[in-house]
Formats: C-alpha cells, structure tokens, sequence
C-alpha cells in the first residue's frame, strides 16, 4: 500500500489531488462523473463578501491547447454561500476549501472571518491573483507590500489553513511568495492563470469582452512547473502546484519540482473524471517506482 | 444521470459543410430529453482543446445509438464531420435542460434554421403523443436544409430559403403559415437573428416560445460559468440553466 496521505499545517489531504477553483464549480456539478472522496480536496468558485455579476459575454477564447477566460468572479457573495451551498456540501467524504476573493481588504477580511466560522470548511485559498477584476483581485498580488497587507489582514481573522494563489504575472514570483510565508501565510498554491488576449482578425475585435483574460491549460504547464520549482526552494512553507495538470505523469512532475500537492484545472473540463485518475494514476506511479511514500516524491526531481 | 461514453461511429452521412453521424455504445444510454445536447472531446486537433458541443438529433434505445447532426463550422467541428466509420468518439451526455413537453392538445410550432434543425428531430419524436406537429425549416439555400425527410416522417414541413431555392422565399418569420396556423407554443433552435426575429413574433402575437441557446462553452456542466446569457435573473449558464430558455426569461 503506497502512503498517499499530505499533512499540511491543519488540513489532512488522503492525498495529493485537488481540483482548481473556478473549474469545479461547487463539486456537485462533477458528482456523477468522480467519487469525490478519492480526491485530496476541492477548492470551490471564487467567493466575494458581496453578489458578483462577473463580466459580459463573451467570457472565453479557445487557444491552442488552451484557453482564455474573463469571467470575474461571478458569484452570490459570501452569504448566500453560507446559507445555501455549504449545507449541501460540508458533508463531502472530501476537504472543501473556499477561495476567497475581494476588492479591498476589508472585504477580504470580513468574508473570510465568516468563513473561519464554518466547522466543515478546514482551509482558504486567498485568490490575490484573479487577472479578471478591475478592482483588487491581482492587483494585491503582484507586488510584495500589497500580498503583505492582504494577507496580514486575513491572517488576524483566520485561524485554520491559510493557502495564497499566487499571480503569475510578476517579475519574480519567489519574492512574492516569501511575502505571503511571512505575513502568515500557512502554504502558497501556484499558478493562476497568466495574462493573455486573442483577437478575430476579420472583425478586428477582442475575442473576449475585458479585452484581456487569463490563460489556462494545457498550454501553461512549463510555465507553471517553472514557477513551482523556483518558489519551493526560496519558501519554507508547502508549496501546491496547479497549472496545464492533465495527467498523473503531469502531478507528479510538479510533486518532484517541489509541489507538496496539486491542484487540477481546465483538465475538468476536457475530461469531467480527471481528478480522481490522476489520484490513482499517482499511485501506480509509486507503485511501478517502487515508492512507499507519495512524500517521497516532493521536491524529488534529479538534478 | 450524466455519463462519459465512448461511442463508435457505425454509420455516416456527409453533406456539403456538414456530416450526421451514428453513434453506437455498448454501455446503456442514460435517458436524455428533447433538447439537451452532448460534449464531444475533439482527439487529434490542437485547435480543439475544449469539447464541442452539439445538439442530439436522434436516441435509439434498442440500437443504443444517438444521432448528431453536425456542421463544419471551425477546426473542431471540421474534425468531427471528418471522423470515419469506425471511429472512437468520447462524449458527455446528456445536458442541459431541453424543451418543455408541451401538453396533449398544444398547436406547437418547431422552428429550426440552418443546423438548428437538428434537436428538433428528437424533440419531435419525443412529442409523438400530440396529434399533429409543424415544423418551420428554413435555410439560406436548398442544401442547408438536410434530411428533410426524416421531419416529414414526423409532421408536417413548412420551409423557407433566403434565396427562394426552395420553399417560401425569405426568412422563417416571413412565412405566410403565421397567418393561418393556429400555434399556441413555438420552440425554435438557430441562429441568434433568427431567434431574436422569432421570440419578436411569439411576443407579438401573445404566444409562449422557448428558444434554445448556443452560447460558446468550455465545461458544458455549469461549472466554468463562460457561456452566460445575461437574462432578467442575470447571467446564467446556457449549458446547465439552458440551453434551452423561456423567452421571458430573456432580455431581448
């Protein structure tokens, strides 16, 4: 029996895998196609202390391998999360994390003070890093004093695990994440989606209604894998990698670059049953590699 | 329940800038609504990163296939149309919500324009308990309206062609059965123009019209939230709170 088990500060993952904000929806949109308790976790949709609308359509533009989207954090605010989506899913077999997002620290603050209430949610990611909203979002994340106060000011409120989604959309994503570890953050997970656009050339229009958006998939992989390695060796906290993940082999280059776990995106919506193969996928890894521990594997890669 | 099914093409037919493709599993189908559509993985075309998605055209339960009647639209959907006969296709199935079972004594009113007129077939078989069902097909020209036949196995066939090819000359809207047919429910699947024209109509004459949407996706399951149409509830997603919508629950 290969060990699969993740401790991190607080939260128990059964094992590596989590499924991204935004590409997941509450979970339950995936229950038919995966049992979600073979997943480590699940990071549900971008919550705001308030009711987002989110942006116009047209919200997405297909790339090769890839895909670009504007959405912004349409969501029922905070409130209406706690009242109507976590009763139906805190029971999950599953960690559920809430990604927590705003336009100014105070909403940051007071939404997730509201969700340190929540026994059943052990874990925030606090989203610094959404390219998508013209206020906040990205903009706390792409500099070092900004990730400080934002973090800082959600660490006073917020007692359980504490995760940061770094941008990629900085010159030097180490930095940053040496920002969040001490302002208190208890693990960084990386990468959100990096800044793109597409144009139709025969209108000569954006493809997408903000013009810009993020990119996500396949595609993004090396970048992602890049940025994983670099952070985990200047950070001392866990590092959770996300980013173009679509296979096990793909999960475990970002375990052996240094991720401690991972998250799986724009992969879901390719193959709505990815996250729990690529948990099982993992182990066959340990299994033919002789591995006892996925532990093991983290930061593991040959240099 | 939905399912992820790998199909087998058993049978294919092709049409300029278009293909109807037979697809045959062993593991059973789920049972799927009149309206509701498939997301088809695209394997081998980078392009295609995300699937496609396309409205079901025919359930057969005892053969265990579905129909997809498909237009060649960008690289994707190309692909698709090219597949051959013995071909593996990967499919999400069935979703959204799809049309409104209208009751036993409804006067119901299909409208299809170009590839819109593929759902219809199997909504049309679906609604076989009604006495009598009309379908208005309309088309650029001649060769968009397809498989013609199989409507009229159904109903009865109204069409119009912009270029007067065949049928009524002009648009669905312009064709003169408005004046005559006793309609008291329209469903209409097509272009955004032709819809809008047709819910113009619907509210004009005072009759209950659902329309069924095709805004672009990437999950196809409400989770990615892209293919929102802003409605007076807000923006909701085509693909899981639609595709299929009121009109009055829509802002044009």
């Amino acid at each position: 029996m290969v060990k699969t088990e993740i401790k991190l500060k607080g939260l128990t993952l059964k094992n590596p895998v989590m499924t991204a904000s935004g590409t997941f929806g509450y979970g339950e949109e995936y229950a038919d196609f995966v049992d979600l308790s073979e997943l480590g976790g699940i990071i549900v949709k971008g919550t705001t202390l308030h009711h987002r609308e989110g942006n116009p359509y047209p919200r997405m533009a297909e790339t090769p391998m890839g895909m670009l989207n504007c959405v912004g954090l349409q969501n029922k605010g905070v409130d209406y999360f706690i009242e109507a989506i976590y009763p139906r899913i805190r029971h999950f077999d599953t960690n559920v994390l809430v990604n927590v997002s705003g336009s100014n620290i105070d909403d940051y603050v007071t939404a997730a003070a509201k969700i340190d209430a929540l026994e059943d949610i052990p874990a925030i990611e606090l989203n610094v890093s959404c390219p998508n909203v013209k206020q906040g979002g990205m903009a706390f994340g792409v500099t070092c004093s900004g990730i400080e106060q934002v973090v800082t000011a959600v660490r006073e409120v917020y007692h359980k695990h504490l995760m940061v989604k770094l941008s990629p959309n900085v010159t030097n994503i180490a930095e940053i994440a040496l920002a969040a570890e001490a302002a208190g953050a208890d693990s960084v997970s990386l990468i959100n989606t990096l800044l793109g656009m597409a144009i139709n050339a025969e209108t000569r229009k954006p493809v997408l209604s903000m013009v810009t958006g993020g990119l996500s998939g396949a595609c993004v992989k090396p970048v992602a894998l890049r940025m994983v390695w670099q952070v985990s060796k200047a950070v001392k906290i866990p590092v959770i990698g996300l980013g173009g993940i679509s296979s096990a082999t793909d999960a475990i280059e970002f375990l052996l670059a240094g991720a401690s776990a991972i998250q799986i995106g724009t992969a879901n919506f390719i193959d709505p049953a990815i996250s729990a193969k690529v948990a099982k996928g993992i182990v066959e890894y340990c299994e033919r590699q002789g591995v006892e521990d996925v532990n093991e594997l983290v930061g593991g890669m040959i240099v | 329940m939905k399912k992820i099914i790998d199909f087998i093409v058993t049978e294919k037919q092709s049409f300029p800038r278009a293909a109807l493709l037979r697809l045959k599993s062993d593991m059973p189908l789920p049972e799927i609504r009149g309206g509701q559509f498939v997301n088809v993985r695209v394997d081998g075309c980078e392009k295609a990163y995300l699937r496609r998605p396309i409205s079901i055209h025919n359930v057969d339960y005892q053969s265990n296939t579905i129909d997809l009647l498909i237009q060649e639209k960008h690289e994707g959907t190309t692909k698709l149309c090219a597949l051959p006969v013995g071909a593996t296709v990967n499919v999400v199935l069935p979703l959204g919500n799809g049309f409104t079972m209208p009751g036993k004594d409804d006067n119901v009113l299909l409208v299809g324009g170009g590839i819109g007129i593929a759902p219809l077939l199997y909504f049309a078989k679906k609604c076989n308990y009604l006495q009598n069902i009309n379908f208005l097909l309309g088309g650029r020209t001649q060769s968009d309206l397809m498989l013609l036949e199989r409507f009229r196995n159904e109903g009865d066939v109204f069409i119009t062609t912009n270029d007067g090819s065949m049928g009524e000359k002009g648009f669905v809207t312009e064709h003169s059965l408005w004046n005559t047919m006793k309609i008291n429910k329209i469903y209409a699947c097509g272009p955004m123009p032709m819809m809008k024209a047709v819910a113009k109509v619907a509210r004009e004459k005072g009759i209950w019209c659902e329309v069924s949407l095709e805004n672009q996706m990437a999950c196809g399951i409400g989770a990615c939230l892209c293919c929102v149409e802003n409605t007076k509830e807000g923006n909701l997603c085509v693909c899981k709170e639609g595709p299929v919508f009121n009109i009055e629950r829509l802002l044009w």
